[in-house]
């Protein structure tokens, strides 16, 4: 390997890890508030492809059943849990949240799925209809169990991506896809050819960790939301409801996944169920960062592409072994520094 | 009818009953205390009241019953806590930890900073040090957040669950200068305390909980001068006043 090989590699694994960056800071954000690994978190991405691809080729995408589905089951839940709390004052809020506010994309979807729409306009209504799902889920599946340990959490997150993905061959089929390409751009920097699509997944990537940071930083909504990752029982105090920061950390932890589905479904051909595997390693990325740390996640997710990148040059079929021995070192690593133990605000 | 009146308050966890047939009342503008031994059930008795543990009973707040209504909706017709474990926001900031106090409140973000202003006013010591991390603070000067974060919901009912425990004798002091300040504020307080003496100095009203009863209660200035209170909690003989 000479250095123009290792410059291309390095090239092509950075962005590979800025996608992985998107997903694993989504990952972490949803965990440091719920307490939940959402494991569906690649299917997400993948859906936003298949969804995509569908728009490309002006047919209907399968996404709006699966929309539709989750947000009658949704709607249900939440109707029951009304009337059995007999605050029916309660019920207008919960069907515009529940049936109106996520079926609107997808009614949207029934006009315009016919006709040519430019990129923008595409990606626009893609993650539009994508952004309810991670939201609803929650109100389905998390909701009820939300003072469960971690580890059922977690399990009920692995069930829950099987049935997922197994939706996700009813409404899209077992046919991959790959859509255009965003542009066509590409630059040549001291002999090494760069694609304009890597430079637009990495601009893409650094944009939305720059809007996620001044989210946190700048909003009392992002305070609230740390608040509660912090301290849900002081978060409680102040008034900030845990399931309301829940809904909040799923929305833009899904839109993390889906502009990640956006940007991956031009390099890579995506299936129905090819998300597990870009989430499992976005997962990585985020046990480097120990799931609380943000910096270190987006390196750690940088680290894992580029290694993935070098890995499928040197011995194809062990990349992803590579990748995954990966987190041994990185687990031993983390327990023996990381060991303290966690302050709680007393001496 | 009192600002907060309790009526056969039970708590249980699991099969222990924590707290049984509690009744008590906070009228507007007093400061009431509940004292008592350590495991009596009086930080279950607070946590009951803020909606954190589900009860059998009523909760009435200026007459209304809340007694199924959620922590959060309490905080907004407002209720206020300072917990025994503070609860801070330990990596925030102590102006960050104050923002968020005020997060229940409607009234917008010039209304809010100027209610900062105001408590680093009579907080200077969190003025001094609003850039820093709440977990890097000293035990008072959290116990001071924890009170100043609690103020910024403008709380019309305070609850102290034992503000003094763990402080430094002077800065126990300091925390009950700062009770009656709150009360002139126009906060009413229920006070939980294992510090008896200075818990009934302060009051107007005193309950006294044993093994999750109520077993005395009268006006705190008759409470501390009664014997057998005086032989139990308020260590040995009565001093003169």
């Amino acid at each position: 390997m000479n250095a123009q090989i290792a410059a291309i590699l390095t090239m092509d694994g950075v962005a590979t890890g800025a996608i992985y960056v998107l997903m694993a800071l989504g990952f972490v954000l949803i965990f440091s508030v719920t307490r939940i690994v959402f494991v569906p978190f690649g299917d997400i991405a993948a859906f936003t492809a298949l969804t995509l691809a569908a728009l490309e080729s002006r047919q209907f995408p399968g996404t709006v059943g699966l929309v539709a589905v989750l947000a009658v089951a949704a709607t249900a839940m939440e109707l029951f849990a009304i009337l059995r709390a007999r605050s029916f004052a309660r019920i207008p809020r919960a069907l515009f949240f529940y049936l109106v506010l996520p079926l609107l994309p997808a009614g949207v979807m029934g006009f315009v799925s016919g006709a040519t729409l430019n990129a923008p306009l595409r990606i626009i209504v893609t993650v539009a209809l994508i952004l309810p799902i991670a939201p609803l889920l929650d109100r389905i599946v998390f909701r009820p169990i939300a003072d469960a340990s971690v580890l059922l959490l977690l399990i009920v997150s692995v069930a829950l991506h099987f049935a997922l993905s197994g939706m996700g061959l009813i409404f899209f089929g077992p046919e991959g896809v790959r859509t255009q390409s965003l542009t066509d751009f590409s630059v040549t920097a001291a002999g090494v050819p760069i694609s304009g699509e890597s430079i637009l997944i990495v601009v893409a990537a650094a944009i939305f960790c720059l809007l996620l940071f001044l989210f946190f930083e700048f909003t009392i909504q992002g305070k609230a939301l740390q608040a509660t990752a912090m301290n849900r029982t002081g978060a409680r105090l102040m008034g900030i409801r845990p399931a309301h920061a829940g809904t909040v950390a799923f929305l833009l932890g899904s839109a993390m996944a889906a502009i990640s589905g956006v940007l991956i479904a031009p390099v890579n051909t995506i299936f129905y169920d090819s998300g597990f595997i870009i989430g499992l390693k976005a997962f990585v990325g985020a046990i480097i960062g120990g799931l609380v740390s943000f910096p270190l996640t987006a390196a750690g997710s940088l680290f894992v592409g580029v290694l993935e990148s070098f890995a499928a040059f040197e011995s194809s079929p062990f990349k992803e072994v590579t990748v995954f021995s990966l987190l041994i070192p990185v687990l031993l690593w983390r327990s023996y520094t990381l060991l303290q133990p966690e302050e709680d605000g007393e001496e | 009818m009192g600002l907060l009146a309790i009526e056969n308050l039970s708590v249980s966890y699991g099969k222990v009953e924590a707290i049984r047939n509690v009744s008590l009342k906070v009228e507007a503008g007093e400061i009431v205390t509940v004292i008592g031994p350590n495991g009596a059930g009086k930080t279950t008795l607070l946590m009951t009241i803020i909606g954190l543990l589900p009860c059998r009973g009523r909760i009435l707040f200026n007459g209304e019953d809340i007694t199924g209504l959620d922590t959060e909706r309490r905080v907004e017709m407002g209720f206020g806590l300072v917990p025994e474990r503070r609860e801070l926001f330990a990596e925030m900031s102590v102006y960050d930890n104050l923002l968020l106090g005020a997060f229940s409140r409607r009234d917008g973000t010039a209304a809010v900073r100027r209610s900062i202003d105001e408590v680093f006013d009579r907080f200077p010591r969190l003025r001094e040090r609003r850039n820093q991390n709440a977990g890097t603070l000293s035990g008072g000067e959290r116990q001071m957040l924890a009170f100043a974060r609690a103020l910024m919901s403008k709380p019309t009912l305070l609850m102290l669950d034992e503000p003094s425990l763990g402080l430094a004798p002077l800065i126990v002091k300091e925390v009950f200068r700062i009770i009656p300040f709150l009360r002139d504020l126009g906060v009413s307080i229920l006070l939980i305390e294992q510090n008896a003496r200075s818990a009934l100095e302060t009051a107007n009203y005193g309950y006294v909980m044993e093994t999750g009863e109520i077993v005395r209660q009268g006006l705190a200035s008759e409470l501390i001068h009664d014997p057998q209170l005086i032989a139990t909690y308020l260590g040995g003989q009565e001093r003169a006043h």
